[in-house]
């Protein structure tokens, strides 16, 4: 990844009549960069990427791709491609057909084009797969249909709307390893709009994460999850325990605070981003949160009792009531000290490292 | 004869006969399997297509065998008839006019409505409906009244004659308009328009919008995405209204009666006459089967032509 910047994204809004579905946002995404929008549904991922593809225009800001100005041009003028979330498989066109149809007005010749249709197939693995109909295709197939359809253009950027959702679970996965690779071998910059944390934090080198048309937060994986920036993020992205607070405390860049039922706690606050004591929220992520087992020796101790315990193969999930704690504590162990045996209503000693606390925003 | 089953065994939805069981099936037990059930479910509407639909075609194709002996019909198998419809020139031209006519009607019909669907369409935002409706209030007025409207609209003192006049472009009132075959031609056209707007707007609603983006996304522009995409997916509703239009206006006699004077007769109208005052039955069967095959033939020509057309869109 060079540090080039690709797209350029400056103070975009668009309406819809008096309703404001995006915006303002800005953001710069990198050349050759794995860049995900992430958000609940209805947050206006769709629609900032349909801005960046020229589907739609902008009702204020620019939008530049690799250093000129978008406004007014329409997809086909744009080095951008997109994968429809529907996928958009013509129907009436065989697969070839369907990977070809961009190159139809290069005029490249019939070797050349055949040449490059059968290279983007054997890129997404579908070769042989030319002479079937665009409407007689799985949802897999169809999928690497729209993806090889919008490689062979060798577009700058790569649009991704959603391309895995209507997959399933285990092909999903599959495909998610399978694109991460294929963007680093061919380097191009893709924009990839998703609602699943994990597809986001599993291929993205940065996410973008959205709430009610606004840009939350840009970080890369580890950031976002480990630094989220508001508590809205961090409930997004995974569990978080938020702690019953008192008496939050600011001085230059540290922080003090007491927890009730889990005594004082000092630390950092991170990456410089100031906080505003009135408007901050304590949280922990359920698994930097650990039982100690009788005979251990730990620092803190942490004294709880299980309310709740739930199952799930490699891991199990406690609820732990804590004295003082306005909400039990959600507690992730994994399964090979044998978490799933402890009964439900027993007492639990819990413990944390020091710098296991996330100071957030809301 | 003995009931297979009793009422306690209808729940079993399977088979006529339990396994095991010998004795033949009965009618009861025949309409009690699916395909029996499918068979009572559609009776009433086959009963109803065969009485009104296949019933005259067959009284015609019979008719079209035989022969009119004064006042009555000598039974005797016979080609003559046809022999007559398909050599004498008066009806091989009537019958080519019609052809002719049909074809021209139903291609400027299309051509006319399909910007009309395409805007309800594309362009009609939550109005749809509304537009439909408003394309189907000329319809309301009788099928006369509209071409007798035409007769008032190309006629000698017309309001297109009238109209040249007062602006001066003619000096005296044009007898070209009314009375001839390009007179047909209008009038039917105006009188299919819905019907050919109905099924072409259907075949354009059915188009996924997000393939025209793709193409857009794929580097074509306005004209190349209608010709990749519109007009290739709408295609099984342009042949819908070609058909629709063509196949009912061979056999039209009104509208050739009223505003095609000498000139604009057709075939119907010598099928018309056979059956009436020259009272000749089996010929005027004989016209009709004719056409109707001629007409097929024509049609089917034009649906391969079509898909032939698509298949080299792309
Ligand atoms: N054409 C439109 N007219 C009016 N409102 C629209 C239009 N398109 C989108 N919106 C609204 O804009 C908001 C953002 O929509 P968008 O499609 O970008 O959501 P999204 O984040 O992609 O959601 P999802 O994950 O469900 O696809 C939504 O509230 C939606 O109702
Ligand atoms: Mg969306």
């Amino acid at each position: 990844m060079t540090n080039e910047t690709m797209i350029g994204i400056t103070d975009v809004e668009k309406h819809y009549g008096s309703f404001r579905a995006l915006g303002p946002v800005s953001a710069e995404i990198a050349a050759g960069e794995f860049f995900s929008l992430l958000g609940p549904s209805g947050c206006g991922k769709t629609t900032l990427l349909r801005l960046i593809g020229g589907f739609d225009d902008p009702t204020s800001g620019a939008i530049m791709i690799s250093g000129m100005s978008m406004a007014g041009l329409p997809p086909n003028k744009r080095p951008t491609n997109m994968v429809f979330q529907s996928y958009a498989i013509f129907p009436h066109l065989n697969v070839a057909e369907n990977v070809a149809y961009g190159l139809k007005r290069m005029r490249l010749g019939r070797e050349e084009e055949s040449r490059r249709v059968d290279a983007a197939l054997a890129q997404v693995e579908l070769t042989g797969l030319g002479p079937r109909m665009g409407d007689q295709l799985s949802g897999g197939q169809r999928q690497r249909v729209a993806l090889a359809r919008a490689l062979v253009m060798r577009p700058k950027v790569l649009l991704l709307d959603e391309p895995l959702s209507a997959l399933d679970k285990k092909l999903r996965e599959q495909m998610q390893v399978e694109l991460r690779h294929l963007q680093r071998q061919i380097g191009i910059t893709f924009v990839l709009v998703t609602h699943d944390q994990y597809e986001a934090l599993g291929m993205s080198d940065r996410i973008a994460v959205m709430f009610a048309g606004r840009i939350a937060q840009i970080a890369s994986p580890r950031e976002i999850y480990q630094n989220p920036a508001s508590r809205q993020v961090a409930d997004f992205l995974g569990g978080m325990n938020f702690m019953t607070c008192r008496d939050f405390r600011t001085q230059g860049a540290e922080y003090s605070a007491l927890l009730p039922g889990l005594g004082t706690i000092a630390g950092k606050l991170d990456n410089g981003r100031g906080i505003d004591p009135d408007n901050a929220t304590i949280g922990i992520r359920p698994e930097r949160l650990r039982i100690v087992w009788d005979g251990e020796t730990a620092d803190p101790k942490i004294v709880g009792k299980v309310i709740d315990r739930h199952y799930y193969g490699e891991i199990t999930n406690l609820l732990v009531s804590i004295e003082g704690q306005e909400n039990p504590v959600s507690v992730v162990e994994t399964n090979d000290f044998g978490a799933d045996d402890i009964p439900v209503g027993s007492s639990i000693t819990l413990t944390h490292d020091r710098d296991a606390f996330v100071v957030m925003e809301g | 004869m003995k009931f297979q089953g009793t009422l306690g065994d209808t729940h079993q939805d399977g088979k006529a006969g339990g396994q095991g069981r010998t004795a033949p099936p009965t009618i009861q037990a025949a309409l009690r399997t699916e395909t029996g059930k499918g068979w009572l479910t559609i009776s009433p509407p086959l009963l109803y297509a065969f009485l009104l639909l296949i019933g005259p075609i067959l009284v015609i194709f019979a008719n079209s065998f035989w022969t009119q002996d004064y006042l009555t019909i000598d039974r005797t198998f016979t080609l003559a008839n046809y022999k007559a419809a398909l050599s004498e020139p008066i009806y091989r031209d009537l019958l080519l006019r019609s052809l002719q006519v049909s074809v021209s009607v139903s291609i400027v019909t299309v051509v006319l409505a399909f910007p009309v669907a395409w805007f309800v369409s594309f362009r009609g935002g939550r109005y749809k409906g509304l537009w439909l409706f408003i394309i189907t209030v000329p319809f309301w007025s009788g099928y006369l009244l509209r071409i007798l409207s035409w007769k008032v609209i190309l006629g000698y003192n017309g309001v297109i004659n009238t109209g040249l006049l007062h602006l001066g472009i003619i000096s005296e009132p044009l007898d070209t308009l009314l009375y001839n075959t390009t007179a047909v031609i209008i009038t039917l056209a105006h009188s299919w328009a819905a019907f050919a707007i109905l099924p072409l707007f259907v075949s354009l609603e059915k188009i996924d919008r997000t393939l025209l983006e793709a193409a857009a996304d794929l580097g074509d522009g306005p004209v190349r995405r209608f010709m990749r995409i519109t007009l290739p997916l709408a295609m099984p509703g342009i042949i819908a209204a070609l058909m629709i239009v063509m196949i009912p206006t061979v056999g039209d006699y009104v509208t050739p009666k009223l505003v095609g004077g000498k000139d604009g007769v057709m075939i119907a109208n010598a099928i018309q006459v056979q059956f009436g005052k020259a009272a000749n039955w089996p010929l005027g069967a004989a016209l009709a089967v004719s056409t109707m095959v001629i007409v097929a033939v024509v049609s089917g020509a034009m649906v391969l032509l079509l898909l032939g057309f698509r298949r080299l869109m792309k």
